[in-house]
């Protein structure tokens, strides 16, 4: 059984249909690129799986959880389900009044409470709350470290470069630990020069053994990092396969047409 | 009448305009975050209600609001609300609190809608709850984004305290008045002009830090 399973995912905004039936599956472990053009429905792809958007039909399948679009969730069952997913935005959006350190550790630390409360209670909760604390401080600087971000644990995100605050994000996303982590554009946001300690950072995850689905516009990231490549259009998944399959010999001329069209594809 | 005298009445008469001006903050600034909450409310009816009531209190004059307060619960429906020593500065303090949590919850209201729709979302990815959002997320970002519009309000609240007079509230301007209109003394008047110039230039100096304090970070 696939650990993610998306079917018949639509989604419309008034009468644009954005999404038109997606059906898609994802292993644990493995990293997928989501590439085509603006419009073509990535964003609102990702969107829907993080329930920022409410799909109009269609199922998603992670783990043991489903959501139906056809159901209606409470808020706590949606933030339950929202678990199971990270996402890493194209502008960050970072808390500003909190330090990099803040950022990671307060979200986690939030739900780790949470948890404990719904178990314990009296001295024995206060005693879990107090180790715990501990824990999200240390977690949180592990994976500040781990985007090799340690030394500016303190600083606030006005005072990082672009790159350092998509790292944070991308700590914070990965405090929570989803079983999948998404990325919208990751470095769409960044000066050029830049983008490189993003896309550094992704592929460590890879190598750690994260499951991912980037939807980017680095197509020689694309290329080399990902497990598998999907090419969107017009609301559905146009062609999918490894990224030798979709890269060298894509079989949609409309694949062939985007490609053409991407410096560094390869097939410029 | 003593110098000494006048004194004595004159600062009486401005702790009473102290005392009007702090209750007044301390009940309006979290009421208004209360009313703002309604005028966004996304249940309609609640919302069409506050939004009216926001209407009625910013359209209409504060000085007719105190009369209304003062003496429409007994005219009208025979209830003693406002009797007692204290009665009629209480019956100032609860039409200068709804005046002003009015207009504040539209600063509220108006700082709430700049801030990016990215903040919530992303709390909402990392699993929190409405609650968690507005108080750990928004909040501080909130403060930071009003405190401007806040100092215009609250500099004009000073002034406006000398309008609970119309209810016979002694405060600054009624003590004055019984002093030129008995005693022909007309030198407090500049008086009472230092008497706020001092306070609202404390005001100013205490937004000052407050925005200091908040500039660590920028939104």
């Amino acid at each position: 059984m696939s650990l993610l399973q998306v079917t018949g995912l639509a989604k419309r905004f008034g009468a644009t249909e954005v999404l038109r039936g997606i059906d898609y599956r994802q292993e644990a472990g493995e990293v997928v690129s989501v590439i085509g053009s603006s419009g073509g429905g990535k964003t609102t792809f990702l969107r829907c799986l993080n329930f920022l958007e409410k799909p109009t039909e269609g199922t998603i399948r992670i783990g043991d959880a489903l959501y139906d679009a056809g159901t209606t969730y409470s808020e706590r069952e949606i933030r339950e389900m929202r678990l199971h997913f990270g996402l890493v935005f194209q502008s960050f959006h970072l808390f500003p009044q909190y330090t990099a350190l803040e950022n990671v550790r307060m979200p986690l630390w939030l739900r780790t409470a949470e948890a404990l409360k719904r178990e314990w209670r009296g001295k024995e909760l206060r005693a879990r709350l107090a180790d715990a604390k501990t824990a999200c401080d240390t977690r949180a600087r592990e994976l500040l470290a781990e985007v090799g971000l340690a030394e500016r644990a303190a600083h606030y995100p006005c005072e990082l470069s672009g790159g350092q605050c998509q790292r944070v994000a991308i700590a914070r996303a990965l405090a929570q630990n989803p079983d999948i982590l998404c990325f919208d554009e990751p470095t769409s946001a960044l000066d050029p020069e830049l983008t490189g300690e993003v896309l550094r950072v992704i592929r460590a995850l890879k190598d750690a053994g994260r499951t991912m689905i980037v939807v980017t516009h680095e197509m020689e990231f694309a290329r080399c990092v990902s497990d598998r490549v999907v090419f969107m259009a017009n609301g559905v998944i146009e062609e999918e396969g490894t990224p030798d399959e979709v890269f060298g010999a894509p079989k949609s001329p409309l694949t062939r047409a985007f490609l053409a069209a991407s410096p560094g594809s390869g097939n410029s | 009448m003593s110098f000494a005298s006048v004194n004595a009445l004159l600062l009486q008469g401005f702790g009473v305009t102290c005392l009007l001006f702090l209750l007044t903050l301390v009940f309006s600034l979290p009421l208004g975050l209360v009313v703002m909450f309604g005028s966004i409310c996304r249940f309609r009816p609640l919302r069409i209600v506050t939004r009216a009531f926001v209407w009625i209190i910013r359209g209409t004059p504060l000085m007719l609001q105190l009369f209304v307060v003062f003496y429409v619960p007994g005219m009208l429906f025979h209830v003693r609300l406002f009797g007692g020593d204290n009665g009629r500065f209480l019956a100032a303090l609860v039409a200068f609190v709804i005046n002003y949590a009015c207009y504040f919850s539209e600063i509220y209201r108006g700082g709430l809608e700049s801030i990016p729709r990215g903040q919530y979302e992303a709390a909402q990815v990392l699993g929190m709850t409405r609650r968690e959002t507005f108080f750990r997320v928004i909040l501080m970002q909130l403060v930071k984004r009003i405190l401007a519009p806040m100092s215009n309000e609250v500099i004009t609240l000073v002034k406006d305290t000398s309008l609970a007079r119309v209810i016979i509230v002694a405060e600054i301007f009624y003590v004055n008045e019984t002093f030129i209109l008995s005693k022909s003394i007309v030198w407090p008047l500049f008086y009472i002009g230092v008497f706020f110039l001092v306070f609202v230039g404390a005001l100013t100096l205490l937004f000052r830090f407050l925005e200091k304090k908040l500039s660590y970070y920028n939104i």
